[in-house]
C-alpha cells in the first residue's frame, strides 16, 4: 500500500464498496484474460502439441533460441564492461581542471545523449561503410551500445563524484596525495559504491536495448525466432508462429526482471550499509530516468 | 547537396511521421498513465494489483518486443492494425508505464496533510484525488515527466524497423548514397530529432519554473 492517507480506514457501506469493487475489478480482469484465451484458443494456439516444439531437441528449436540467448548476452555483456570502463574515464575527465580536456568531452558525453541509440547504431552500419569502414552486425550493436551507455554512465558517475563531501578531497589533497591519487582512491570509490543501485539498472536498460539487434540484423533473440518462424511457415504453415514469439519475449522479460532484482538487492544493501547511508542520496543528472530505455 | 535536395520530401515526411508519432503515442502514455497511477493507489486491490503488473511487465520488456508483439503478435488474435497505429500503440502502451511510475512518486510526495485535510472537509477518494491530489503532484513531476517524454521521442526511432518511415528509417533506406551523400543525411536526422528534443527541453524548464510550488 502506497499512499493509505487518501482514504479513510472504511466503514460498513465503504467495505460493502469496496467488496463490490473487488468483485466487478477481478471479473474485468478475468474477461480480458478470458477474452485473449477464447481468440487463442479460437485459433488454436493453445494446442500442447504447438507449444511441445519449444522443448524438443529434436527439433533444434530450443538450441537456437539457446544460441541466440547467448549471442544476445555476449553483445550485452562486452558492452556493459567496456561501457562502464570508458564512462569512469569520461567522467572523471569532464571534471578535469583543464579546459581541452574538459569541453571536448562534455561536447562527445552531451552529443550521445541527445541522439536516438537506434540513430547511432544506424550511422555505424550505415554511414560507414561509405567511408570503406564496413563492420559486422554484432561489431555495429556493441559499439552502438558502448557509445551510447558510456555517455549515460558518464553523467551518472559523474553525479556520483560530485556527491562525495567536499571535505574528502580536501582532506586527501591536505595528506598529500597528488590529484590523480585523490580521484582513484578517495572520491572514485565512494562515488561508484553509492550509485551502484543507478548503475546496475542502467545496465538492465543496456540489456534491453541489445534487441535493437534485431532491426540491423544481428541474430539475438528476436531475429532468431523470426527466421525460425520463417523457415517453419513453408513447412507447417503459421502453426507456430505465436509459440516462438512468445518463447523470444518471455526469455528477454525473464532475465531483465532478474537483473532488475538484482539492482533492487543492491539497493536494500547500500541503504542497510552505514558507510553509504549516512550520505545524502546523491541528485541525478538530467535525463537519467533509472530504467528508462534509450 | 543535390542529393540532399532531392530526398527533401523524403525527410520531411519522416521528421513529421517522427512528430505525429511523439504526439499521438505521447498522448495515449499521458492518459493510460495516470489512469495507471490512480489505480495503483485506488483502495480496490485488483486495480491496484493490475496496475502494479501492468508497470512491472513493460518496464522489464524492451521496446523492440511490444513492437514484435503487437505488429506480429496481434494478427494471431484478429487484431491487423496499420504500421502507423502499431507503433503508436507500442510506444504509447510502453511509456504508460513510465509515466505512471512519475506520477506515482508525485503522488507520494504531496504531503500527507493535504490528503488528510481534503478527507478532514468530506471529499471522497475521487475528489481528494481529482481536487486536490493530482493537481499537486502535476506539479512535482513535470521535470520526470519531461524526462519521460524526450526518451519517448528518441524511442520513437524503433518504429524504423517495423516497416514505419521515420526519421531514422531514412538512413537504411538511402544508405547506397555515397559517403558525402549520406553523411549529409545522418545530419539531417540528428538535427530534426534535436528539432523536436530541444524546444521541448527549454518548455519543459519554462513549465517547470511557472508551476514550481515551494514546500
Amino acid at each position: 500500500m502506497t499512499t493509505p492517507v487518501l482514504f479513510d480506514v472504511p466503514g460498513p457501506k465503504a467495505r460493502a464498496r469496496t467488496r463490490i469493487g473487488t468483485v466487478v475489478g477481478a471479473l474485468v480482469v478475468l474477461a480480458i484474460v478470458a477474452f485473449v484465451l477464447v481468440r487463442l484458443g479460437g485459433n488454436g494456439q493453445l494446442e500442447g502439441q504447438r507449444w511441445a516444439i519449444l522443448f524438443d531437441p529434436s527439433t533444434n528449436v530450443p538450441q537456437r533460441l539457446f544460441e541466440a540467448l547467448l549471442r544476445t548476452l555476449q553483445a550485452a555483456a562486452l558492452a556493459m564492461v567496456l561501457a562502464t570502463v570508458l564512462g569512469m574515464l569520461l567522467a572523471v575527465a569532464r571534471l578535469s581542471d583543464h579546459r581541452w580536456v574538459r569541453l571536448p568531452v562534455a561536447a562527445v558525453i552531451e552529443f550521445f545523449r541527445a541522439i536516438p541509440l537506434l540513430v547511432v547504431i544506424f550511422a555505424l552500419y550505415f554511414v560507414l561503410p561509405g567511408f570503406g569502414i564496413r563492420l559486422s552486425t554484432y561489431v555495429a550493436l556493441t559499439a552502438g551500445l558502448v557509445l551510447y551507455n558510456m555517455a549515460v554512465i558518464a553523467e551518472i558517475v559523474r553525479a556520483g563524484i560530485l556527491s562525495v563531501d567536499r571535505g574528502q578531497r580536501d582532506a586527501a589533497l591536505a595528506v598529500g596525495m597528488r590529484k590523480s591519487q585523490v580521484m582513484t582512491l578517495v572520491l572514485l570509490p565512494q562515488a561508484v559504491r553509492r550509485m551502484l543501485p543507478i548503475l546496475i539498472a542502467q545496465l538492465v536498460v543496456l540489456l534491453k536495448d541489445s534487441s535493437l539487434g534485431f532491426i540491423i540484423g544481428y541474430f539475438e533473440l528476436l531475429r532468431q525466432a523470426r527466421s525460425l518462424v520463417e523457415y517453419f511457415t513453408p513447412r507447417f504453415g503459421n502453426d507456430y508462429t505465436f509459440q516462438l514469439y512468445v518463447a523470444a519475449a518471455l526469455i528477454y522479460i525473464v532475465i531483465n526482471v532478474l537483473l532488475s532484482q538484482l539492482a533492487k538487492y543492491v539497493e536494500r544493501r547500500t541503504r542497510q550499509n552505514a558507510k553509504t547511508a549516512a550520505a545524502a542520496a546523491p541528485t541525478l543528472p538530467a535525463g537519467v530516468v533509472p530504467g528508462q530505455e534509450s | 547537396m543535390q542529393f540532399f535536395t532531392d530526398n527533401f520530401p523524403l525527410l520531411r515526411d519522416a521528421f513529421l511521421t517522427t512528430l505525429g508519432l511523439s504526439l499521438l503515442a505521447g498522448l495515449l502514455a499521458l492518459v493510460l498513465g495516470t489512469v495507471l497511477a490512480a489505480m495503483r493507489v485506488s483502495p480496490i486491490p485488483p486495480l491496484r494489483g493490475l496496475a502494479t503488473f501492468y508497470v512491472e511487465t513493460f518496464r522489464n520488456t524492451p521496446l523492440t518486443v511490444v513492437f514484435f508483439f503487437i505488429v506480429f503478435g496481434l494478427p494471431q488474435i484478429d487484431f491487423v492494425v496499420s504500421f502507423f497505429v502499431g507503433a503508436v500503440l507500442s510506444v504509447g502502451l510502453y511509456t504508460a508505464a513510465f509515466v505512471a511510475e512519475a506520477l506515482r512518486s508525485g503522488i507520494n510526495s504531496v504531503g500527507p496533510g493535504q490528503a488528510e485535510a481534503a478527507r478532514a472537509i468530506g471529499l471522497t477518494f475521487g475528489q481528494s484525488l481529482r481536487e486536490v491530489v493530482l493537481p499537486q503532484a502535476f506539479r512535482t513531476v513535470v521535470p520526470p515527466l519531461g524526462n519521460v517524454w524526450i526518451a519517448m521521442v528518441k524511442n520513437t526511432s524503433i518504429a524504423a524497423g517495423f516497416a514505419t518511415t521515420e526519421l531514422a528509417a531514412t538512413l537504411p533506406r538511402l544508405a547506397n548514397a555515397n559517403a558525402g551523400d549520406i553523411l549529409l543525411i545522418l545530419l539531417a536526422v540528428v538535427v530534426g530529432y534535436m528539432l523536436i528534443t530541444v524546444p521541448s527541453a527549454y518548455g519543459i524548464h519554462r513549465i517547470e519554473r511557472r508551476v514550481a510550488i515551494l514546500r
